[in-house]
């Protein structure tokens, strides 16, 4: 194989989308949070939650889909909790999400071990499979690399014009922005700036666990410790480098996964003169690098970390 | 709803509010308890009898909190100046590294300079790990919270290379692992045939030399003023990037010290599961006390009992160790709550 066969190799493409998927989960859920003013770093915690929980739906004998929507009830629970302490309680936002994260990681795993307190090798489950989409599958190379991918993945590349359309072309949506950046001017609005706030960590929150379901329900299709190895602090990442727009996390997202996918197959290019240590470093240095990058022109939500409380005098 | 400040705080209620907010968190994790089926007085018992019940159970905890002052001391200072350092993992290891590299055999000097030059070299080597984030937060304002957090994944991969590589040693029959620290370097033991060493004391001297430092010092006053209004501190004259830079070495310093206390003191060598989560746990320590220096030792022991009796707990009753982690994220988070209470005051309306 050769350098250039690999990027017009289907399968590369194929992987793209595939390790992008849970990202533009996650980074799009981080973006509703923080579009309405909260930072939302139990991300991290939260994806573990979704992972597992979705994981333990199918593993009991539920759906796929009704697993979907238990990681997202569960997601939303933990927002919940977030937007209490930082919305109503005015609490700091960075210190509130560490502690969601360590809370909703620590009890993923406790509630696993819990129910299956004596596996070592970790069960498996039947995921989402591949859902050929009739004559465009067929495609040659376009059908392999993008229309053979599991109704989650397809879930994941709808949700950014669903979230471009709630945010850009509703009222909801413009209070949602307005949340972020001028809450004193949507509270003049006679809109609840708390009520807004709290509706979009819920919702965030939400989306972020499907993206941490879809690791082990559509990706792989078992949970283990360890599993979402900072895929949470990644999307945070790609949140700024987005600038806070839902059609450049896509990017970001792609731009990122492709990356990755190319390094998994450029190790084995390499194979072995370059440790393989310095290729899985890539990712998380590339989210540096792209935050570097767009640190000249960041424009981020003006209230973002601003405690909103009703009679204050800014 | 209305949240008001209080005029003055009461001294009783910062003691009493932690106080109470932990007791909330064990009963809530009594429910989960409960949930397994176990006795919830017999298990608490087993966990607090594990921790501090025997001379062994209270060596082990002072030697697992060892680390936790110097990485909660380390979340400690930083975020008293809202300088978001998270990356205490990565400057723990960092620390370590340094050791590895000048502790084996490199450089022998006799013991009462070999230990403090081990733990100038480790807090030198955890300030040059979060060198490049403090940089890139004062010239281009690139968010530390992110960068810290996912520097983390580099060092221990980097970390990772090393002990498979260079820095592996011959005669580790395939572990990958780094040779012994020289005797010379090797921290002596505080109790006999105990894992308690004498790191226990530096980390004690360090806690009460940071809060001597915040509290009178110039640099302090200029920390916590940066931290409770940058644009107040700004105006008075104070420079910010160089108070943060300030923020930063002391912060990874402290940091990377953990690391030496760990390979020089606990475990004798560096591996990779060197730290089970110090850096991350560090943040709670640091949160529990409130970002007090001297609380942090309390916060830390605190901690160290938590894991060391869930550990026991575990082998005596049926309830996974995670319990531990689960009770210490919920105790954060009601401390966090109770210190609402103190500070301001809640009117129903």
């Amino acid at each position: 194989m050769d350098w250039i066969e690999l990027f017009i190799s289907a399968g590369f493409w194929a992987a793209t989308l595939r390790i992008a998927a849970p990202l533009i989960f996650g980074t799009i859920g981080e973006l509703i949070c923080e579009r309405a003013g909260v930072l939302n770093l139990g991300i991290e915690g939260i994806m573990t939650m979704g992972a597992m929980a979705g994981w333990m739906w199918v593993y009991e004998g539920g759906s796929l889909w009704g697993a979907v929507f238990f990681a997202a009830a569960v997601g939303g629970i933990f927002g919940l909790l977030h937007a209490i302490l930082t919305v109503h309680l005015g609490l700091s936002q960075h210190v509130s999400g560490i502690g969601i994260t360590l809370l909703a990681s620590s009890l993923s795993y406790f509630l696993f071990r819990m129910f299956l307190p004596n596996s070592t090798t970790p069960p498996k489950i039947v995921p989402f499979q591949p859902l050929e989409i009739p004559y465009l599958s067929e495609l040659p190379f376009l059908g392999e690399a993008f229309f053979s991918h599991t109704a989650l993945t397809y879930l994941a590349l709808a949700i950014i014009p669903i979230a471009i359309y709630l945010l850009y072309r509703t009222p909801i949506g413009l209070a949602t922005r307005m949340a972020g950046e001028n809450p004193v001017a949507l509270e003049a609005q006679g809109i609840n700036v708390l009520m807004i706030r709290t509706g979009a960590v819920v919702v965030g929150s939400a989306v972020m666990a499907i993206g941490g379901a879809y690791i082990t329900i559509s990706a792989f299709d078992a949970f283990f410790f360890g599993m979402i190895n900072g895929r949470g602090w990644i999307c945070i990442a790609l949140v700024i480098f987005a600038s806070w727009k839902p059609g450049r996390a896509l990017f970001g997202a792609l731009l990122f996964a492709g990356l990755d996918a190319f390094q998994v197959r450029a190790q084995q290019l390499a194979g072995g003169d370059i440790p393989y240590q310095f290729f899985l470093m890539l990712p998380y240095l590339l989210s540096i690098g792209a935050m570097i990058i767009i640190s000249k022109r960041m424009q981020y939500p003006q209230a973002l970390l601003v405690p909103f409380r009703r009679g204050d005098r800014i | 709803m209305q949240i008001e400040p209080r005029e003055n705080i009461s001294p009783w209620r910062v003691i009493v509010a932690p106080v109470a907010a932990i007791i909330v968190a064990f009963v809530l994790c009594a429910f989960l308890i409960a949930w397994t089926g176990e006795p919830i007085i017999e298990s608490y018992g087993y966990l607090f009898k594990g921790a501090f019940g025997s001379r062994f159970a209270l060596s082990e905890t002072l030697n697992r909190a060892t680390p936790l002052i110097f990485t909660g001391l380390a979340a400690a200072v930083a975020f008293r100046a809202k300088f978001w350092n998270i990356g205490a993992e990565g400057q723990l290891y960092f620390g370590a590294l340094a050791a590895t590299i000048l502790g084996t055999g490199a450089i022998t000097l006799p013991p009462v300079l070999m230990i403090p030059f081990l733990f100038i070299a480790g807090a030198l080597a955890g300030g040059l790990a979060l060198l490049g984030p403090v940089f890139l937060k004062t010239t281009l304002k690139v968010d530390e919270v992110v960068t810290t957090l996912l520097l983390n994944f580099v060092i221990l991969l980097f970390v990772n290379y090393l002990l498979e590589g260079p820095l592996k040693d011959p005669m580790s029959l395939g572990w990958p692992q780094a040779a012994s620290i020289v005797d010379e370097g090797v921290l002596p033991e505080l109790m006999a045939r105990t894992r308690l060493h004498i790191g226990f004391l530096v980390a004690l001297a360090a806690s009460i030399l940071i809060w001597a430092l915040m509290r009178y010092t110039i640099w302090g006053y200029e920390i916590r003023a940066v931290g409770a209004n940058p644009n107040a501190a700004r105006f008075s004259g104070i420079s910010i990037n160089r108070t943060v830079f300030l923020v930063a070495m002391l912060s990874g310093g402290l940091a990377g010290m953990a690391g030496i206390t760990e390979t020089a003191g606990t475990k004798g060598y560096l591996t990779l599961d060197l730290s089970p989560g110090f850096g991350y746990s560090g943040i709670a320590v640091a949160m529990l006390a409130n970002l007090n220096p001297l609380g942090v030792v309390i916060s830390a022991i605190f901690l160290a009992g938590i894991y060391v009796g869930a550990d026991s707990m575990s082998r005596a009753v049926n309830i996974p160790t995670y319990i531990a982690d689960v009770l210490v994220a919920l105790s954060v988070l009601s401390v966090l709550v109770s210190l609402l209470f103190v500070q301001f005051r809640v009117r129903w309306r």
